[in-house]
């Protein structure tokens, strides 16, 4: 707990000197936030892998001025795991975040950016630790704030104050509901401690669904739940790229660790949460992936991208509450395991791809997809790391997003093999949704990849890529190298999940042990196949290079099909290789065309634009804010401009109450 | 085999299937036959023991109408409004294979818990009877030709027909005799305004009725 | 001597998959009135790839040679863990059609990659067409395996296949015939056999595999090749494991049956190639979505 302290302390520390630095001496404003943040992030993983590594929990009470609450921080296995992904993520885009500031935003105030940061990172470590309802609120919103500032940074842009507007207003929304069940909470249990509120739940079980509801809307919508994410594509966008990693890696996982906690107090979960859960994660995940499909840009694709892996995650939680209400403790063991690996999975991965998608903004300037091409040859670390990104999210062997798909898979699978009609329904759903979001993702990703890093320039700013510096290449090669890692030792970490799953479900040590260690088992034959896949692979390239050194290698154009003149242009543009699909889901998408065909018998220029809205946007939020804004504008009458009319309404206001307070005496 | 009322089921499922996405009338119309043969000869299997002569006349009476005489009309009507072969219509055969997958799980779903509420009784294929009925009604709601629809409103008699013999409670021939009068009834009779319709407005293709709105 | 056979099974795969593709080729040609190329004509073409040196794309960087490398190693681990009707493959755990499913998916992706670091349109107008069709028949090989895990109870492939034997199918005949036609499908569109695809059409704006491959050349090629045939094999051993009931417990005797099953499969292929024209580009999600009906059919039945 101390180590944690120090952790916030620094990076408060870094933030406010950043802060007051800003102006004017900008470089030392930079290294002073950045060495708060690194040094914040280092001390606070160190604090959380020991507490993992050790089994032990940590409590801390203090009591504070205020009216109510007090300050009861506590680290047991679920907050130190979701530490770990705050606290590292945020030392790797710290890392990243300075050179990549100085190039690409080198005229913004780094005082401000340092401090939103810093005070994101500590929000959201404090959100996990937070034992006190008052306490979670006040670090929820501290965690809401800062990103608006980042969010906004670029503010002489319509757009960007548009996104910064349109993430406020959303994860307010979200915090009522939270609002709400704290304070429902707090009148039940008789104050604001977390300690009180499972047993004053268990003594009033009819309000269980309704605190289930509030929490699945309050933090589903921080965490991105179709239809509350339409925030995520506006947002995430528009902040620099090492905030945007942050805020997609992490921040929406904290929505993920508020769901859990409050399943946590709720008791023995009903099978109707279950249902619900999946429905979220299918809808989530799917259209999720088919959004990213249509998505010209390429952070506005990696933030739907985190909607599909929400999605995913919601699916392995989902089968695992419908174990738990089953009375089947593998199958709630596994989908739980499963579930929870993948938020750190997708932490690293989506941590990693965000920062691949500033090294290309940072070095072309751009981030529309149909400007790009051939970075691979011009930017190959960042490049062959991104690549390793690409490979994890769509979760094929043998990284990490193969370790968490593979365990929901099978916990599919096994509601189907053993369950009854109802959860061997559910197992298949889950089959089924997460089979078609894979080969979504595996279509999108070849997509980006394709498009990006292969082929060949499409633009000059592409064609003049420079690769990125160390700093930002190497928080990439870390984090890919993460993946590579988790991947392979996929099993050794499986058998460890057994108390964190423990902790969360309420399964005891045992059970869960004794669950996942046969997985585990699977898991390790499945990891010796991927090394033998390797060394096959790498036999057979040597081979094949030798083989080639004998008979000769030569280079030559493409083939054009006879074409004389092939030229950059001519290849396939994103657009047209998501046209297929994005047909095919047209009815879920909201897409406009403007075309301009070819005319005459020798085709001179032609022209295809298209525009996908985010459906949900453009047909709920949009319309009934709108209206909304048409009633709340008749309301101006009471706003006259005149003092005189506000002191009275004061005064009968007060008037009112004082009747009322004597009327009831 | 224990398995073949399953088997006449599962080939009574597909033929729903293969309705929803098929593309060609012509295409349709044989479905609808082999659906009639089938559904038709469901009595045969689902009741043990002896069969009695008034069965034997029940199934011969259905398949002769759904399997021989529904299709000849259909034909006829096709031939004598046009001759469309392509089956358009409003939703697309991919989305028309998935309601047919989400009527099925509902179909199972809702059997499911009807079965569990009575006691003593089984309806023993009333998820088929179901899933005829929503395929029927989803046939006659999404697609454009006149044929499609009356095609749609045989495929419903049939799945009220299993329905009617999934309760496997002997009722008088009289009513079931009563019920395929019916159908017939209805089949010719829409026929013969189908093709009168067409005859009036020559040159005008049955499906633009809507033109003749005020 | 069942773990001699085993361990024998993948090796038998890797000598005998061209075979299969020189049945498919020689069955076209008789059903078209030639005589057709003769049955070990694959080897030869592979070996003479193999032999060949490389020409470049001078666009590409090292993941077009990254491509058919990856591709065929995944196929070829890929062998270790799937069974062929009676005989158990060498490696056999809990979740292995996971991995077999995902090792698939990583020759797909990188293939995709390959495609498109050539920077033609037509490779990428292939390998757009190749994610659109990957991406719908992956739901389809889930939910057939769903269907066969919950009639065997078994959520292993050697496990699961290792019961179907007669008995199943005479109390699960229509779960089993139906994951045996999603089978026959997805082999048809997995190895772009008509009416999905024409392996032997020349025009690239009709091509899917064939057009992905098209800066290929020398042992790059060779490996391509092979790998379609052991891909062929894969899908192949997928639904002989259903078609064909014979479990006697002796291992040989289950190898023969499987190799015959496979043999008569490689003769259908090429019948259906004959006797079938290519859909149009437009009907082939449909017919995938179909053949995911029939799964979904299938495991509906099962859970009854």
């Amino acid at each position: 707990m101390s180590g944690f302290l120090v952790a916030v302390g620094l990076l408060l520390a870094g933030g406010l000197l950043a802060a007051a630095f800003g102006r004017r001496s900008p470089g030392l404003a930079h290294r002073v936030g950045q060495a708060g943040a690194v040094a914040g992030a280092a001390i606070g993983l160190l604090a959380a892998i020991r507490s993992l590594l050790l089994g032990e929990r940590a409590n801390l009470l203090l009591p504070w001025s205020m009216p109510g609450g007090g300050v009861h921080l506590g680290i047991d296995i679920l907050s130190a795991f979701f530490l770990l992904p705050v606290f590292g993520l945020a030392l790797l885009c710290a890392v990243y975040g300075r050179t990549y500031l100085t190039h690409h935003a080198a005229t913004r105030n780094p005082g401000s950016l340092w401090l939103h940061f810093n005070l994101l990172v500590l929000g959201m470590a404090l959100v996990v630790t937070a034992r006190d309802g008052l306490l979670f609120l006040l670090a929820w919103e501290v965690l809401a704030l800062s990103p608006f500032f980042l969010v906004g940074y670029e503010d002489e842009k319509a757009g960007s104050r548009h996104a910064a507007w349109i993430y406020l207003i959303a994860t307010h929304l979200g915090t009522g509901f939270l609002l709400v069940m704290f304070v429902l909470l707090g009148q039940l249990a008789g104050g604001s401690d977390f300690a009180g509120y499972a047993p004053a739940l268990a003594a009033r079980p009819e309000l269980v669904p309704l605190v289930f509801v509030l929490a699945l809307i309050g933090f589903g919508s921080k965490a991105g739940f179709v239809p509350t994410h339409v925030w995520l594509p506006e947002a995430h966008p528009a902040a620099p790229s090492h905030a945007s990693a942050l805020m997609s890696g992490v921040m929406i996982k904290t929505g993920i660790y508020g769901l859990v906690r409050t399943m946590t107090l709720l008791g023995a979960p009903q099978a109707w949460w279950g249902w619900v859960l999946i429905a979220i994660g299918a809808s989530s995940g799917i259209l999720g992936v088919v959004f990213a499909l249509a998505q010209h840009d390429l952070k506005r694709l990696l933030a739907y991208h985190s909607v599909e892996n929400i999605g995913i995650i919601m699916l392995g939680l989902g089968v695992g509450t419908l174990g738990l209400a089953a009375g089947s403790p593998l199958l709630a063991t596994l989908g739980y395991a499963g579930g929870l690996l993948h938020v750190i999975n997708h932490s690293i991965f989506k941590g990693l791809l965000f920062l691949g998608a500033g090294a290309v903004q940072s070095s072309t300037h751009t981030l529309a997809l149909e400007q790009l091409g051939g970075l691979l040859k011009r930017m190959p670390r960042s490049g062959f790391a991104f690549l390793v990104g690409a490979v994890a999210i769509v979760g094929l062997p043998p990284l990490n997003g193969f370790v968490s798909e593979f365990l929901i898979f099978v916990s599919g699978f096994l509601a189907v093999a053993e369950g009854s009609g109802r959860m061997a329904a559910g197992g298949a759903s889950t089959l089924v949704a997460l089979a078609l979001i894979s080969g979504l993702a595996g279509a999108c990703f070849a997509k980006v990849v394709g498009v990006v890093y292969l082929g060949e320039p499409r633009s000059a700013a592409a064609g003049a890529a420079q690769e990125v510096p160390r700093a930002m290449r190497g928080s990439m090669l870390v984090l890919a190298a993460l993946c590579v890692l988790i991947g392979l030792g996929g099993p050794l970490l499986l058998a460890h999940l057994g108390p964190l799953v423990s902790e969360v479900t309420g399964v005891g040590i045992a059970t869960t042990d004794q669950a996942l260690l046969p997985m585990a088992r699977a898991l390790a034959f499945a990891v010796a196949i991927f090394v033998a896949l390797a060394v096959l692979a790498s036999g057979l390239w040597r081979w094949r290079t030798r083989r080639l050194a004998l008979q000769g290698v030569r280079s030559a154009p493409t083939w054009g099909c006879g074409y004389s003149a092939p030229n950059p242009r001519m290849q396939y543009t994103a657009s047209s290789f998501a046209d297929p699909l994005n047909r095919q889901f047209g009815a879920l998408m909201h897409v406009s065309r403007e075309i301009e065909m070819p005319r005459g018998l020798f085709p001179g220029a032609a022209r295809l634009e298209t525009e996908s809205d985010d459906p949900f946007h453009h047909l709920l939020f949009a319309p009934t804010f709108r209206w909304l804004d048409r009633l709340l504008n008749r309301a101006e009458i009471i706003q006259r401009g005149h003092t005189h009319i506000y002191v009275l309404y004061v005064a009968a206001t007060l008037l009112v109450v004082l009747i009322f307070s004597i009327l009831t005496l | 085999m224990e398995s073949l009322p399953g088997i006449v089921q599962t080939l009574g499922v597909l033929t729903n299937f293969a309705l929803l996405g098929t593309t060609r009338i012509g295409g349709c119309i044989r479905v609808l036959a082999l659906q009639g043969l089938i559904i038709g000869s469901l009595p045969v299997f689902l009741r043990s023991g002896d069969l009695e002569l008034r069965v034997w006349l029940l199934v011969g009476a259905n398949v002769l109408l759904k399997a021989v005489i529904f299709p000849w009309l259909l034909l006829r009507l096709r031939a004598r409004t046009g001759f469309m072969r392509e089956v358009e219509p409003f939703v697309g055969f991919v989305g028309s294979i998935l309601f047919g997958l989400a009527a099925l799980a509902f179909a199972t779903w809702l059997a499911g818990s009807i079965n569990a509420a009575l006691i003593g009784r089984r309806f023993v294929v009333l998820d088929v009877a179901i899933f005829l009925i929503l395929t029927g009604l989803f046939l006659i709601v999404t697609r454009r030709k006149a044929v499609m629809q009356v095609l749609g409103y045989v495929v419903l008699e049939n799945g009220i027909f299993v329905f009617g013999i999934s309760t496997v409670v002997a009722t008088p021939l009289l009513v079931e005799l009563g019920v395929l009068l019916d159908a017939f009834v209805g089949v010719f009779v829409m026929g013969i305004a189908a093709f009168n319709i067409n005859r009036e407005f020559a040159d005008v293709d049955i499906d633009k009725l809507d033109a003749l709105r005020g | 001597m069942k773990l001699l056979v085993s361990w024998l099974l993948p090796l038998i795969a890797m000598l005998a998959a061209p075979l299969l593709i020189g049945l498919i080729n020689r069955t076209k040609a008789l059903v078209g009135g030639r005589r057709g190329a003769p049955l070990l004509q694959p080897y030869r073409d592979i070996r003479k790839l193999l032999a060949r040196g490389a020409v470049y794309s001078d666009t590409g960087t090292w993941v077009p040679q990254l491509g058919p490398v990856a591709n065929l190693a995944g196929l070829v681990l890929a062998l270790l863990v799937v069974p062929l009707a009676g005989v158990r493959a060498p490696i056999a755990f809990p979740g292995d059609l996971v991995v077999v499913a995902g090792l698939l998916g990583l020759g797909r992706f990188l293939t995709l990659l390959a495609a498109l670091d050539t920077g033609s349109s037509f490779e990428g107008m292939g390998a757009s067409r190749e994610a659109y069709f990957g991406a719908l028949s992956e739901p389809a090989l889930f939910l057939a395996l769903a269907a066969l895990v919950r009639v065997t109870g078994e959520l292993s492939l050697s496990g699961a296949y290792a019961r179907v034997d007669t008995e199943l199918w005479a109390n699960a005949f229509p779960v089993l015939a139906l994951i045996a036609v999603t089978f026959l499908a997805l082999e048809l569109i997995e190895n772009s056999r008509m009416p999905v695809d024409d392996p032997t059409t020349h025009l690239e704006l009709t091509m899917i595999h064939e057009v992905m491959v098209l800066d290929h050349s020398g042992p790059d090629l060779g490996f391509i090749h092979y790998g379609a045939a052991l891909k062929l094999w894969l899908i192949g051993a997928l639904l002989i494991g259903i078609a064909v009931p014979v479990r006697s417990g002796n291992s040989w005797l289950d190898l023969l049956a499987g190799l015959a099953g496979l043999t008569l499969l490689a003769v259908l292929i090429g019948a259906i190639e004959s006797l079938f024209a290519r859909m149009r580009l437009a009907q082939t999600p449909q017919f995938i979505v179909a053949a995911g009906a029939f799964a979904a059919v299938a495991l509906v039945m099962a859970l009854r």
